[in-house]
C-alpha cells in the first residue's frame, strides 16, 4: 500500500498559498511583523502587498537571507532557538513562526519568546495526527512521508513534530491564548469552525495558530 | 624595494600637490567655524575635499554618501589623480551601478586627517606656517563623522538617503547612525565593528612603530626636513595588507611559487612571489599615502568603540533609530569577523531596529568589500532601492521588490 502520493505541482502551490494568505488574514494592516524562518520571503512579500506591514524576517539559511535582501526585505541570519532573546518586549505587533516550530530545538522556549516579543504570535505547522500519518505508521509500519512532510526519517529537519492536540496542550502549559485556531485539509480547505478537536486533528493537514498572552 | 630618488621625488610632489591643492571639489571653512573635536582641541580653520557623482533631485532625497576606509579617499569613482588608476569603488559608484549615479547623488568626502585635501597632518598649520606634523591633533571617527555633516550643512542637504561604507568606512556608517539618527534614512555598514578590537589594535601598532622607527620619518617632521619615511609606511602597509587577505586567498594566488626565478637563492632577495607581492604593494602605497596621516587614522580606529561612548551599551547607540539598516560580513574575513557584525545586529534588534543582514561567502577576507562580489553588489542594489522607493524614487528598470 503505497500512501505516497506523489507531489502535485499545482495542487502544492495552492495549499501553500492558502496557509500564507491565512495568516495573512489574521494580521492587521499596518502591523509591525517579525516572520521567523522566513525562507524566500513570500510571506513577507505577501504581508506587505496585503496588509502594507513594517514586515522583518529571520532565516537560517544565508542563501534564502542573501535572495530576501537584494529584493529589499529586513531579514538577517539567524536561528529562532538562539536569536530571539536579543528582541526587547511586544517589539512586534505580530511574531510569526510558519512551519518552522518543529524544526526548532526547543519549540516551548521558542513559543515563549514568540509570546514575548509580540503582542500576538502566529504559530503554523504540519499536523502529525493527520490520518494520512497515523494510516502510514499503522500500516506501514514506517516514518510517515507526505507532500507536508517530504523528508526521510534520517534528514528530515522536523525534529519535534506534534499533532494539533499537542500543541493545544503546550499553549495551555506556557499559558497562552488560543485566539483562534483553524485547520486545512489536504487540498487546503478550511475544516468547518463547527468540527470538533478529535476531527480537525484527524482531517487537518497543516493548522494555524492565533495566540496571545 | 627602492625606486630611483628622482622618482620617489617626483612621487612625493605628486601627492603632496593633492594636499595643497586637490583636483577634487573643495570647502574652506574661515577660521570663525572651528570643527570641535572629541580630543577637546578644535580644527579652525580646516578644508574637506570631496567628489561628487550624480545629481541631487528636487525634494534633495537621493543624496548617498559613501565613507572611504583607513587608506582610501574621496575618488570613489573616477581616476586617480596620483595613481592614474581607477576609483577604488569604481564597481559599485557609477551609471547603472549598484549605487546608480543616474539615480542618486552620491558624495565622498576626504577624511579629516586625511592627505588628499582635507585638512590632515600635511596640511599646513596657520599658526607656524609649517605642515602640521604631530601638531595636528588626534582625531577620531566621530570627529570625521562631524566634519562631514559640516560639509552637508554648507551644501544645503538635509538628510541622507543612505550612508555606506566598508571597514573604517563602516564605523563612520555606524557614527553617522548614531550621532545624526534624523540625517540617515539608511545605513550599510560593511565589515566593519562597533569597537577596534585588541587584535586589530595591535596590528596598526606594529604599523605606526613601523614608520616611527624609519630615521626619515624625523619625528613626524619630515616635510620640514624634505625626507619621507617611505620604508617604514612601506613596511607598514606590508603588515597591514597581510591582515586584508585570508590564508586562502594568499594561498590559491601565490602559494609557494618563486619569483622570476627556477629555484631559491639561499639570500634574502624576495624569491617568493608573496614577497614580491607585498614588496610592490608597500611601495606603490608610499607613493600616495602621507605616513603621518596613516599614524592619526589608525589611531581614530583604534579609539572606534561606540558602546563605551553610550554607557557600555551598544543598543544605547542606536536607541529610537528609524534608520533602515544593512549589515554585510565575509566569511573569510579576519580582521572583523562576521562575529562583530552580528553584535551589531544583535543591539539593533534590542531596540527592535528594521536591520537586514547578511554574511557572504568568499575567500578574499577583509577585502572583499572592494572586490568583485556579485552578491554583494545585489545586496546593496536591492537594499538601496527598497529604501529608495520608500522616498519615492522609481527602482531601477527590473527591479522588483
Amino acid at each position: 500500500m503505497n500512501l505516497n502520493v506523489p507531489p502535485h505541482a499545482v495542487r502544492n502551490a495552492d495549499t501553500s498559498r492558502v496557509d500564507l494568505l491565512l495568516i495573512a488574514e489574521m494580521v492587521t494592516s499596518g502591523a509591525r511583523v517579525l516572520d521567523i524562518g522566513c525562507g524566500d520571503g513570500t510571506l513577507l512579500r505577501l504581508l506587505a502587498e496585503k496588509r502594507d506591514v513594517d514586515g522583518r524576517g529571520i532565516e537560517l539559511s544565508q542563501a534564502g537571507v542573501n535572495s530576501c535582501v537584494a529584493r529589499g526585505l529586513s531579514v538577517i541570519q539567524g536561528d529562532a532557538d538562539t536569536d530571539l532573546v536579543h528582541y526587547p518586549d511586544l517589539a512586534f505587533d505580530f511574531a510569526i513562526l510558519s512551519q518552522t516550530i518543529q524544526a526548532t530545538y526547543a519549540p516551548r522556549d521558542v513559543l515563549e519568546q514568540l509570546l514575548r516579543i509580540g503582542k500576538r504570535a502566529v504559530v503554523s505547522f504540519p499536523n502529525f495526527g493527520h490520518w494520512r500519518v497515523r494510516a502510514q505508521l499503522m500500516f506501514g509500519g514506517k516514518m510517515p512521508k507526505t507532500d507536508n512532510l517530504p523528508d526521510r526519517w534520517y534528514d528530515t529537519p522536523n525534529i519535534h513534530l506534534c499533532t494539533i492536540k499537542d500543541f493545544l496542550g503546550l499553549c495551555k502549559d506556557v499559558g497562552a491564548k488560543v485566539e483562534r485556531t483553524v485547520a486545512l485539509n489536504v487540498y487546503g480547505r478550511k475544516l468547518g469552525v463547527s468540527m470538533p478537536l478529535f476531527a480537525q486533528n484527524l482531517f487537518g493537514e497543516q493548522a494555524v495558530f492565533l495566540l496571545s498572552r | 624595494m627602492s625606486e630611483t630618488p628622482a622618482a620617489e621625488g617626483f612621487a612625493d610632489y605628486k601627492r603632496l600637490e593633492q594636499v595643497a591643492h586637490p583636483q577634487s571639489e573643495i570647502v574652506h571653512f574661515p577660521a570663525h567655524e572651528k570643527l570641535p573635536l572629541d580630543c577637546g582641541a578644535s580644527l579652525a580653520p580646516f578644508s574637506i575635499a570631496y567628489q561628487t557623482y550624480g545629481a541631487l533631485n528636487a525634494a534633495k532625497s537621493n543624496a548617498v554618501l559613501v565613507c572611504h576606509a583607513l587608506t582610501g579617499d574621496q575618488h570613489v569613482a573616477n581616476i586617480h589623480p596620483v595613481t592614474g588608476k581607477p576609483g577604488w569603488w569604481e564597481t559599485m559608484v557609477g551609471p547603472g551601478k549598484p549605487i546608480d549615479t543616474n539615480r542618486y547623488f552620491v558624495l565622498c568626502a576626504n577624511v579629516i586627517g586625511g592627505c588628499m585635501g582635507s585638512t590632515g597632518p600635511s596640511s599646513i598649520n596657520p599658526a607656524t606656517g609649517r605642515p602640521y606634523g604631530l601638531d595636528f591633533p588626534v582625531i577620531t571617527v566621530r570627529d570625521m563623522v562631524r566634519a562631514q555633516a559640516r560639509l552637508l550643512d554648507h551644501l544645503n542637504i538635509p538628510d541622507l538617503l543612505c550612508v555606506l561604507g566598508g571597514s573604517m568606512g563602516g564605523m563612520q556608517v555606524l557614527e553617522w547612525a548614531s550621532t545624526y539618527k534624523d540625517r540617515v534614512f539608511s545605513a550599510v555598514p560593511v565589515a566593519c565593528a562597533a569597537r577596534h578590537s585588541s587584535q586589530n589594535i595591535a596590528f596598526h601598532e606594529v604599523g605606526r612603530q613601523a614608520v616611527m622607527a624609519d630615521p626619515d620619518w624625523c619625528q613626524g617632521r619630515y616635510l620640514d626636513e624634505g625626507k619621507s619615511p617611505r620604508k617604514g609606511l612601506a613596511v607598514a602597509r606590508m603588515a597591514a595588507h597581510i591582515t586584508y587577505m585570508s590564508d586562502d586567498a594568499l594561498h590559491r594566488k601565490f602559494g609557494r611559487n618563486l619569483q622570476d626565478r627556477e629555484k631559491i637563492t639561499f639570500g634574502f632577495d624576495a624569491d617568493f612571489q608573496v614577497e614580491s607581492y607585498l614588496r610592490h604593494q608597500g611601495l606603490s602605497f608610499v607613493d600616495r599615502f602621507d605616513a603621518n596621516s596613516y599614524l592619526y587614522i589608525t589611531r581614530a580606529m583604534d579609539y572606534f568603540d561606540l558602546a563605551a561612548d553610550h554607557g557600555g551599551v551598544l543598543a544605547n547607540a542606536f536607541a529610537g533609530t528609524k534608520t533602515r539598516f544593512c549589515l554585510v560580513s565575509f566569511t573569510s574575513d579576519w580582521l572583523f569577523p562576521t562575529e562583530e557584525s552580528r553584535e551589531i545586529v544583535h543591539a539593533l534588534n534590542a531596540v527592535a531596529a528594521n536591520v537586514s543582514f547578511v554574511e557572504l561567502k568568499t575567500d578574499n577576507g577583509h577585502d572583499s568589500f572592494l572586490l568583485h562580489e556579485p552578491e554583494l553588489f545585489d545586496t546593496v542594489r536591492g537594499f538601496l532601492s527598497a529604501g529608495a522607493l520608500k522616498r519615492g524614487i522609481a527602482p531601477p528598470e527590473g527591479w522588483l521588490p
